[in-house]
């Protein structure tokens, strides 16, 4: 019966190619295969956007932990990040996916359930509110990766949980064991206007993404393993947003966690964020 | 053998106009189901009303009620093959093999919901990866399909000796049986523990989820199986006593008390402390922000499950036809809303980051699920025109050989 599935969704999922069907999970892959896996994809992506990408498959830098630090003092709630985000790691437009979801609350309270995601003035910071962005929180003790049946995401050596979406096969428990709604599904075909595509991509980050697959923030993984920032810490306008090398205590997110008064979300259910939350003044 | 599958299939193919008009329903369903999953492969999961908030809906809502309609043949087994109770002993089969359809139903839903079923394949050990010990669907599949081979083996192996008109061996077939027993409620548990073990979902993050899992599952269970035994000693020669019907409803009683206990334990600790804990369960049964698509529902099947109770545990009403079936009918309405829609959807309202969002499955999510559940009874219907003649020796070699189709009423 699972192979009768198996072959009538190969039909109806158009999409899908002999090699793509029998693609292997990326941690298995030797190098070679992993060589003629970008070469089909960027063939693939040439065809659909008619534009040349890079899929990066750089490995994890030695010596690194990703981390992050997030100033919810100077946050004004500008949604710059949201957008920044969208743009750089290619979601879907159409239906919207967006990895980071800013809440706002009101002053003297931190209760989630009061917080709202729906608020559009004419002006941020508004009076008697402050904000608070969340995303993936890049757990240490990950809920999301344990449960995952297929094992198609896990954490990298330098901390960054990844998705591998030719694995995933679409249960969504990883979004059920989520606390922090840090994960999305492609409940249709991502729609991308090919004008605005970025092709500078990653093979377990923001290469163009296929219908009913999982996909989450992966701290750019296709610009921090090249010595960049990621995005939504390049574009904040009001330098809320810090990220840096967790092992190296002259980094500046070491220093952070260090000397400021640091919390995590939700500590108590032990998933150990490597993303904090911190008040600069 | 070849003989064996003639007559099986003729079996098949010969019935009542009743059987007919029968057949053909669950074939337009099983037609228009299909069709329907066709569409959602090609669009996506768009086309149910699962969102990136309730990213679980009706589907793993049967998936849930059927895991316990199958886990529930263990109430047969134990008083057949332990205690030795002959009214039950004699009907045991029907139990196992609707467990059988009760687990294809479950693995249908299970791969319904699944947005890459062509790569199902990942999840073989070896080509794929099962990733245990660590997930806890990983365990499903695995405890799911044990618990299908040994309902497989044991009526498979008591069905090909009565066809062989050879006496069947029981301490070959023990230790099998002995094996089913804690497998059936492994299952229950395991599938319980999906829910269980996420702490990001207070609603399922409670001790007693998987009690509360086994107690309706055997409410439930056995109510379907008292039902279709009824229809099953109607239109075929297989004999039922009362007796052994009493027996199951007197079951039904205990477990109906445990699980309305249960819920009245989990009402006090979540109303008491009175914690963010308690919201998807107001959400469930009050409605939160205005909205509150599962409260005429959940009440529905309150309501439903308490005066079955009361059905069951009156010796009066639980020993008579008309009220017995009311009560068998009432509860599995009430436990498919409860351990359905209601165990499901409360989870994922409020979602982590506090916001309500609601689910409501789409037709195309009903067509798909009337297709699923169309097919599990149409499995049920040709297993047991298959199994019940030779349980009552209408089907056996000597009679297949000869070519004598015994005319049975069905």
């Amino acid at each position: 019966m699972a192979g009768a599935a198996s072959v009538l969704g190969m039909f109806a999922v158009s999409s899908c190619s002999w090699q793509e069907f029998i693609q292997n999970n990326f941690q298995r892959m030797t190098k070679e295969e992993i060589e003629q896996t970008v070469e089909r994809l960027r063939k693939e992506y040439k065809e659909k956007y008619g534009k040349d990408f890079v899929v990066g498959t750089e490995g994890p830098l030695e010596a690194t932990l990703f981390g992050y630090a997030l100033d919810i003092q100077r946050c004004i709630g500008c949604r710059k990040c949201v957008y920044a985000c969208v743009e750089e790691n290619n979601q879907s437009r159409d239906p919207q996916i967006q990895y980071i979801r800013v809440l706002r609350f009101k002053d003297g309270d931190m209760d989630l359930e009061h917080s709202t995601i729906y608020y559009d003035p004419e002006e941020v910071p508004e009076d008697g509110y402050y904000y608070m962005p969340v995303q993936c929180q890049h757990c240490a003790n990950a809920p999301c990766t344990k449960v995952c049946p297929v094992r198609a995401t896990w954490t990298e050596r330098d901390g960054i949980v990844v998705v591998d979406y030719n694995w995933c096969i679409g249960c969504r428990y990883c979004m059920a064991a989520c606390p922090y709604m840090g994960r999305w599904f492609n409940f249709a075909e991502p729609v991308i206007p090919a004008e605005s595509i970025n092709t500078v991509t990653h093979y377990l980050g923001n290469r163009p993404r296929m219908k009913n697959v999982v996909e989450k923030c992966t701290f750019c993984i296709q610009r921090v393993r090249v010595g960049k920032y990621p995005a939504c810490v390049e574009v904040c306008p009001v330098g809320a947003r810090k990220f840096g090398n967790l092992l190296d205590p002259d980094s500046e997110i070491s220093k952070i966690i260090r000397n400021k008064r640091v919390f995590r979300l939700k500590s108590e259910l032990n998933t150990q964020p490597k993303f904090y939350y911190f008040f600069a003044t | 053998m070849k003989s064996f599958i003639v007559q099986a299939v003729k079996r098949i193919l010969v019935g009542s106009p009743l059987y007919y008009a029968w057949m053909t329903l669950l074939l337009i369903f099983v037609a228009i189901g299909i069709g329907s999953y066709i569409q959602q492969l090609k669009v996506g999961l768009i086309a149910t009303g699962m969102t990136s908030y309730v990213s679980w809906g009706f589907y793993l809502g049967n998936f849930t009620f059927l895991v316990g309609v199958a886990a529930a043949a263990v109430l047969l087994i134990i008083p057949a093959y332990l205690y030795d109770f002959g009214p039950i002993k004699d009907i045991v089969i029907v139990g196992e093999i609707l467990a059988v359809s009760a687990l294809l139903m479950c693995m249908m839903f299970v791969t319904a919901d699944l947005g890459r079923p062509d790569r199902i394949w990942h999840l073989i050990p070896g080509i794929g990866i099962l990733n245990l010990p660590s997930s806890l669907l990983s365990w499903d599949i695995v405890v799911l399909n044990g618990y299908l081979f040994l309902n497989l083996l044991i009526p498979g192996y008591i069905i090909y000796k009565a066809y062989n008109e050879k006496p069947v061996n029981y301490n070959f077939l023990l230790p099998f049986i002995l094996l089913s027993i804690p497998w059936a409620v492994s299952i229950h548990t395991v599938t319980a523990f999906i829910y269980n073990g996420l702490a990001a979902r207070p609603f399922w993050n409670a001790s007693i989820l998987a009690p509360r899992f086994l107690a309706s599952a055997f409410c439930s269970g056995p109510a379907l199986i008292i039902l279709l035994f009824q229809i099953v000693r109607h239109y075929t020669k297989f004999h039922v006593k009362d007796e052994a019907l009493h027996k199951i409803a007197e079951m039904i009683a205990v477990a109906m008390a445990i699980n309305l206990f249960l819920l009245g334990a989990e009402f006090f600790k979540e109303l008491y402390s009175d914690t963010h804990h308690l919201s998807p369960l107001k959400y469930l049964y009050a409605g939160m922000d205005g909205k509150g698509r599962l409260v005429p529902w959940i009440w529905t099947a309150f309501t439903f499950n308490v005066i079955a109770f009361f059905i069951f545990l009156i010796p009066f009403t639980r020993k008579r036809f008309l009220t017995l079936n009311l009560g068998c009918v009432l509860i599995i309405i009430g436990i498919w809303i409860e351990k359905g829609m209601g165990l499901i959807i409360p989870g994922f309202i409020p979602a982590p980051l506090g916001e309500v969002w609601e689910y409501a499955p789409t037709t195309l999510e009903i067509l798909v699920t009337l297709g699923i559940w169309s097919l599990g009874l149409l499995i049920l219907t040709i297993n047991l025109k298959i199994v019940l003649p030779i349980e009552t020796g209408e089907f056996t070699k000597h009679t297949a050989s000869n070519g004598a189709l015994a005319s049975g009423r069905a």
